[in-house]
């Protein structure tokens, strides 16, 4: 680890100006920056650790949405009962990322800001239609995620919250990554409010992606049987030690069945 | 007090402070004034170094020193040693190119360590590491068998042609031959032993403390055998006087064999302390030992089984390529030929054997021992072979091995292979393994599984291994260049307590535990007056350490001799005492007592006789009551066994579930149930993880690709099934204690019969072998190159 200042603002104005200098970082759960920090593959003047910012903690449900603050860790989302209600699929993907000590640093604000190809969340926030909000302004999850490790957020931008519509029907499921047990595969599906919608995480070259042949397959017939013949090409996808692209074709459409019979 | 003796499963003393946080592990300890060392590693496979600016780095914030490999060759720094010498066919002996401690010219590995920095703090250390600019003129890499091989290859040592290390055989060629000529049916298989990635919990560290005063070194490291650690480094590296050194290895979490070796590091804390006059302490990071400990496994082999019309295995013919990596590991190259081809035999009358092993030099890193060492890679044939025959003869896998098993009245044993074995009753193991699984219930679990979907296989593996390595002889015929022996020093203190030195060196396995509850059971005293000491050059004895499940076949028969010494002394002493013969003196249940009588001493009060000689047999018995045995093993002892695993197969994507595993092992008298089966649980784990998760990959060029946790699948908890372990015994004939061995069965055993479950779940999809690990991803490559491809895919 390189030196750095530390800083633990108590506002999200605080932050927001303390992030004015471009090669400080923010930092929520630490879970992905702290290890490149000590591997030294960033070297940022300050860290703003967004932990003491109260405002950006908690979910609140209303009027068909669940509101989650950046900062609310894994551990959270899995254990409220109001998430556990509204989109139980959402409950039960925090459920199962990384490991407990994970959870319970790990931020859904991180997770999202960081777009990890290989993340559990921005299946969640695309396939549901969520609105990422920031100290400036409301993104729609369609225009957030733009490629791997890259997201629509400005230098200095801060995720605050961000608010999914409730469903009527919601499904995650996860091929794990063998070794890390990040999402190999993850197929989220969901019909609701903001139509049908199939995302698809860990697979894609350029991150999260939605899967339109899938979306257009279940809007005329909501089972797993309607995903029978339907493909994915493999020249957008990632390929690796553990899965080629066209084995991870092969799962997209398995766990996009399974999601779509656990939906009901 | 709860039963104590031999056969009690007593729990573990060690993990009162392993369990709490309270061990003191190498890392723990920090001496005044200590530095901090960080290496600077190649990043390449292969390069040549044209050029070391060290000055930036020496002029960063708190910087002691930077040294590279010219610093240590203008001192006379000598290689890292290699102590195992195998001859080639023809006679000659095998390449043996420098190891360097620092890389001289080139760097051949990603990992080789190239130049260290030393200072104040760790961070200022890792900061002045980066400042060492290493010019490099990077030359191709060939990290893999294939690639080294190839006509052409990249020269890993400019000296060694065809990066041959060695063209070694054993056996007998034309007997052989002729077996095949004759054979009714021949069965062959081609595989690959997955390079493994040993991943003890503690990384290895070093701290190296120099006396200006004394001129004596201490170097604290994590090393399953301290001894042969001081004697290579200070022999043949460092030219330190033994006197004058002094190697302690602490509470050690895990070795697996990658601790045995002499590295690099401890030499270069060892020397360093002694030029800045200051400790120097280094401590890997797991991403360095991810390329610099010693790794495991890694061949590529062809075998062919002849047989008779009734399936009787007649001859068995093995050629084995072996990678060594870049340099010779201190043990490396005993491991694919005296470790392995000796085993070839495994548990079957097999007439005629030969085995032609090349070992291969790769810019990798260095190979050598590992859990098992060359027995896992022997099983692993054997036992995958076997399975091809029983295909080839249209018979069942069972009934193929019971016909070829060597018979209980048949041993001693000689193979053709050089090993005699002593004892064994492979009918015994297997048919308790056969009824502990259900075995003969396995069909209807398997229409069961495909009821829900899902593929069902069950495998079997009958295997054996040779451990208690060795006697010292056999070995230095075969090439090591040292002794095997082991030693124990029992001191019976003057109120009756004992400390027991062993030059083992327990790093996870218990030893402070069984070797007490021995000595215990030997001495009729309890436990809790019985300790053990191990792992410090300035109190135990000259030992050999802990490796190939040695330490109760050979250290514990070196205590018990020891404490027949004492046992024999106090018999004088009593003798004197109770104004009787010593030869009318029994000892029994912490007693010395007159044969027939009531009068009798307790072993404190010969103690305290022993060491307060007033009334005393002066003139024919020196005082104290001290005794050193030395025990130099007469064979290896044979644990084998009988390993059953049941796995599933999700034939949409390919994820292999292990649901059942039962093991039925002779690992000799068993001291301590519970530390035995911990230990074949614990080996059992390790070989499910190589078959089904771990494997090291390099890409073509030599880069490690599975260099982290993210990418190297460790086995977890939930990758494992309820291990059940069941021991059937037969006794070693030929140490006092009868016992085998139990620390590597588990991982030599079970790999055999996890890939032979896979592969009897995918019977139906027209393969019977498959290569170790049986990721997802191979697995439904397997099951969709063999089934009529649907649209949805
Ligand atoms: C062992 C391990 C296993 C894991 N397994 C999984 C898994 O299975 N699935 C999965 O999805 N994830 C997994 N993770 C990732 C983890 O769950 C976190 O989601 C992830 O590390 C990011 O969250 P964080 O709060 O820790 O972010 P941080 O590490 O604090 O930050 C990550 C990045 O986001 C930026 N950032 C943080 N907060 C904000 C914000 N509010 N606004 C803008 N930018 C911000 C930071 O500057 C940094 O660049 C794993 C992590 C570990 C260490």
């Amino acid at each position: 680890m390189y030196e750095f200042t530390y800083h633990r603002p108590g506002s999200v104005a605080d932050a927001v100006k303390l992030l004015a200098d471009p090669d400080a970082r923010a930092m929520s759960g630490g879970m992905t920056l702290i290890p490149t920090l000590k591997q030294r593959l960033a070297r940022p003047t300050a860290v703003v650790d967004l932990s003491g910012i109260g405002e950006l903690k908690g979910i609140t449900v209303s009027g068909g949405t669940v509101k989650i603050g950046g900062m609310t860790t894994h551990a959270t989302v899995a254990s409220s009962a109001d998430v556990a209600k509204a989109i139980p699929a959402l409950a039960k993907l925090a459920a199962h990322i990384g490991d407990a000590q994970v959870r319970n640093r790990g931020t859904m604000g991180g997770s999202v800001a960081n777009h990890d190809p290989a993340a559990d969340y921005p299946g969640a926030v695309l396939a549901l239609g969520a609105t990422v909000h920031t100290n400036t302004r409301a993104i729609a999850a369609d225009d957030f995620f733009n490629g791997m490790f890259s997201t629509a957020l400005e230098p200095g931008e801060i995720v605050t919250a961000i608010s999914f519509p409730v469903p009527e029907k919601a499904a995650y499921v996860k091929f794990p990554n063998p070794a890390s047990r990040y999402a190999m595969v993850g197929v989220f599906v969901a019909k609701g409010p903001a139509g049908v919608r199939v995302a698809v995480t860990g697979a894609g070259a350029n991150g999260v992606f939605r899967h339109a042949a899938m979306e257009a397959a279940l809007a005329k017939n909501w089972s797993a049987a309607a995903l029978d013949g339907v493909t994915t090409p493999v020249d957008d996808l990632n390929g690796d030690i553990h899965a080629s692209k066209e084995y991870r074709a092969h799962l997209i459409g398995v766990m996009a069945k399974r999601a779509v019979a656990a939906a009901g | 007090m709860a039963f104590e003796g031999i056969g009690a499963s007593v729990k573990r003393r060690e993990d009162l402070r392993f369990l709490s946080g309270r061990g003191n592990y190498t890392d723990d300890i920090n001496r005044p004034g200590q530095l901090h060392a960080v290496l600077v590693r190649s990043p390449h496979p292969h390069a040549r170094i044209t050029g070391i600016d060290t000055a930036a780095a020496k002029a960063a914030p708190g910087v002691a020193a930077v040294f590279v490999g010219a610093d240590l060759a203008a001192e006379n720094i000598g290689g890292l040693p290699c102590g195992w010498q195998i001859h080639n066919k023809d006679g000659s002996p095998m390449a043996e190119p420098p190891h360097p401690v620092l890389a001289i010219g080139k760097v051949r590995h990603v990992g080789d360590p190239v130049a260290v920095v030393i200072a104040e703090t760790k961070a200022q250390a890792k900061d002045a590491a980066e400042l060492v600019s290493v010019s490099y003129d990077v030359l191709k890499g060939a990290p893999s068998l294939e690639a080294a091989l190839r006509p052409g290859a990249p020269l890993v040592h400019d000296e060694v042609g065809g990066n041959l290390c060695y063209d070694w055989h054993i056996g007998d060629k034309d007997a052989t031959d002729a077996a095949f000529a004759g054979a009714h049916k021949v069965a062959r298989l081609e595989l690959v032993n997955n390079r493994l990635i040993p991943n003890a919990m503690e990384p290895r560290a070093a701290v190296g403390e120099f006396d200006t005063m004394s001129g004596d070194y201490t170097l604290y490291t994590t090393s399953q055998n301290p001894h042969v650690i001081r004697l290579l480094m200070g022999a043949f590296v460092l030219h330190i006087p033994e006197h004058k050194l002094r190697v302690v290895a602490p509470d050690v979490g895990g070795g697996f064999g990658s601790k045995i070796y002499h590295y690099a590091e401890e030499a270069i804390v060892t020397w360093a302390s002694a030029k800045v006059k200051r400790p120097v302490k280094w401590t890997a990071d797991r991403t360095e030992s991810f390329m610099s400990d010693a790794h495991g496994r890694d061949h590529v082999t062809v075998a062919e089984m002849a047989m008779d019309a009734n399936g009787k295995f007649l001859g068995l013919r093995v050629h084995t390529h072996a990678n060594m990596g870049a340099y010779l590991s201190t043990f490396a190259p005993c491991v694919p030929t005296y470790l392995y081809a000796t085993l070839l035999a495994g548990t079957y009358t097999t007439p005629a054997i030969y085995a032609e092993v090349k070992a291969v030099f790769t810019h990798s890193v260095p190979v050598d021992a590992y859990r098992g060492a060359g027995r896992p890679e022997a099983s692993f044939l054997i036992e995958r072979l076997v399975d091809q025959c029983a295909i080839a003869m249209g018979m069942d896998r069972v009934e193929i091995r019971r016909r070829n098993f060597i018979p209980s009245s048949a041993f001693p044993y000689q193979t053709p292979v050089a090993l005699q074995y002593d004892s064994g009753d492979y009918v015994a193991t297997l048919e308790a393994c056969l009824k502990a699984s259900d075995w003969a219930g396995f069909e209807a679990r398997r229409a069961a599984a495909k009821a829900r979907g899902k593929l069902r296989g069950i495998g079997i593996s009958t295997y054996l291994e040779a451990c208690g390595i060795a006697p010292s002889a056999v070995v230095g015929s075969l090439g090591a260049r040292a002794g095997l022996y082991e030693v124990a020093n029992i001191r019976v203190n003057p109120t009756g307590s004992i400390t027991v030195f062993t030059g083992t060196h327990s790093h996870g396995q218990g030893h402070e535990t069984t070797f007490a509850q021995l000595m215990a059971a030997k001495f009729g005293v309890p436990m809790d007056q019985v300790d053990i000491v191990h792992g410090d050059t300035a109190r135990i004895p000259f030992g050999m350490g802990t490796y190939g499940s040695r330490s109760l076949a050979v250290g514990g028969s070196a205590m018990d001799r020891a404490a027949d010494k004492i046992i024999a002394k106090g018999k004088k002493i009593a003798a004197h005492l109770l104004e009787a013969d010593a030869a009318d003196i029994e000892f029994k249940d912490g007693k010395f007592q007159v044969a027939g009588t009531d009068r009798s001493k307790a072993l404190a009060e010969i103690s305290l006789t022993a060491y307060v000689p007033h009334n005393y047999p002066i003139e024919e018995l020196e005082p104290g009551l001290e005794e050193t045995a030395f025990y130099d093993p007469k064979n290896f002892t044979y644990p084998g066994g009988c390993h059953i695993c049941e796995v599933e197969i999700d034939p949409d994507t390919g994820v292999v579930s292990v649901v059942n595993f039962t093991a039925v092992d002779d690992v000799g008298r068993v001291i301590n149930p519970m530390i035995v089966e911990g230990q074949v649980q614990g080996g059992v784990a390790q070989g499910i993880g190589q078959a089904l998760l771990e494997t090291c990959v390099y890409d073509a060029d030599g880069q490690l690709l599975s260099g982290s946790m993210m990418d190297y699948t460790m086995p977890r908890a939930d990758n494992l099934p309820n291990i059940s372990v069941g021991t059937s015994v037969t006794l070693c004939t030929h140490n006092p204690l009868g016992v085998k061995g139990c620390g590597e069965v588990g991982a030599i055993g079970s790999p055999p019969a996890v890939i032979g479950a896979v592969v009897d779940a995918l019977k139906d999809h027209g393969i019977t072998h498959i290569d170790m690990p049986a990721t997802p991803q191979k697995v439904w490559g397997i099951i969709n190159a063999n089934r009529p491809r649907m649209a949805a895919e």
